[in-house]
């Protein structure tokens, strides 16, 4: 896949909110300034990255890890980070463990309904075929009874 | 906690920093946590450069976070040093023109 520039830009309006949030009330941004900044971002997450992935090689490990990036933050003199980091990564596995209990039991509950759904048809399909049986016994001219819908 | 809830949302799309983190050459595979601390780092360091830079700006008068601002922070912090490459200091050409022509002037003492 090719990377065009503006791929490795980060967008600019949350950019922009993010600075407008850091900044005290009131205070403008220029537009050059904005962009420097969302530059400075997008570097600094090559920085990272690469000082991350350092970490994990001394492992002897090809998957980037949590770790490797905490680590990475300390080398780069961002202590001030790391509090804030582990409290939000703390959050996030709590919330990516729901999602995945809530989708598994959505998912649980679906064959579950599918089952019950396959258990009622083929019940109906054997009362047709009785009723089948006995209308063919019975006189031609007969019309054929309606079925009532369960559903 | 409400701290907490703060701490968590994230605003920066994970998808375009993972972009981002794979360009880097070397690296094969990123797990999912270290993409989110990624990001959320991220999200952290632009308000940092922000707010530092706001407050060291050269013109306490000023109430707006100038591009001079970034470039005069790369330039003096260590932490952001690494952006001088990207931040450089600007001067005005008139102002370059004229160490050209001082440098030409020495040279021409000789």
């Amino acid at each position: 896949m090719a990377e065009r520039p503006e791929d490795l830009n980060l967008p600019n309006a949350v950019i922009t909110r993010i600075i407008k949030e850091a900044l005290p009330d009131g205070v403008n941004v220029s537009k050059e300034a904005r962009r420097a900044i969302s530059q400075a971002a997008s570097v600094f997450v090559l920085y990272a990255t690469s000082c991350a992935n350092n970490f994990a090689m001394k492992a002897k490990r090809k998957t980037l890890n949590a770790g490797d990036v905490l680590a990475a933050m300390e080398e780069m003199e961002f202590e001030r980070f790391l509090e804030p980091l582990r409290d939000a990564l703390e959050v996030y596995k709590k919330d990516q463990r729901g999602r995945k209990e809530v989708s598994e039991q959505k998912r649980r509950d679906k064959e579950r309904k599918a089952d019950s759904e396959n258990d009622k048809s083929r019940e109906e399909e054997e009362e047709e075929e009785e009723e089948e049986q006995q209308r063919m016994e019975e006189e031609p001219e007969e019309e054929a009874e309606e079925e009532e819908d369960d559903n | 906690s409400e701290n907490k809830t703060e701490a968590k949302a994230i605003s920066l799309p994970i998808s375009r920093v993972r972009l981002i983190m794979k360009s880097s050459p070397d690296v094969s595979s990123i797990n999912q946590d270290a993409l989110f601390l990624t990001t959320k780092a991220t999200e952290l360091f632009v308000q940092h450069l922000a707010l530092t830079s706001f407050n060291n700006r050269s013109q306490t008068e000023a109430n707006t976070l100038n591009y001079s601002d970034l470039a005069k922070t790369a330039e003096e912090s260590d932490t952001f040093h690494f952006l001088t490459d990207i931040l450089p200091k600007k001067i005005l050409a008139q102002d370059y023109l004229k160490s050209l022509e001082q440098m030409q002037d020495e040279d021409s003492d000789f």
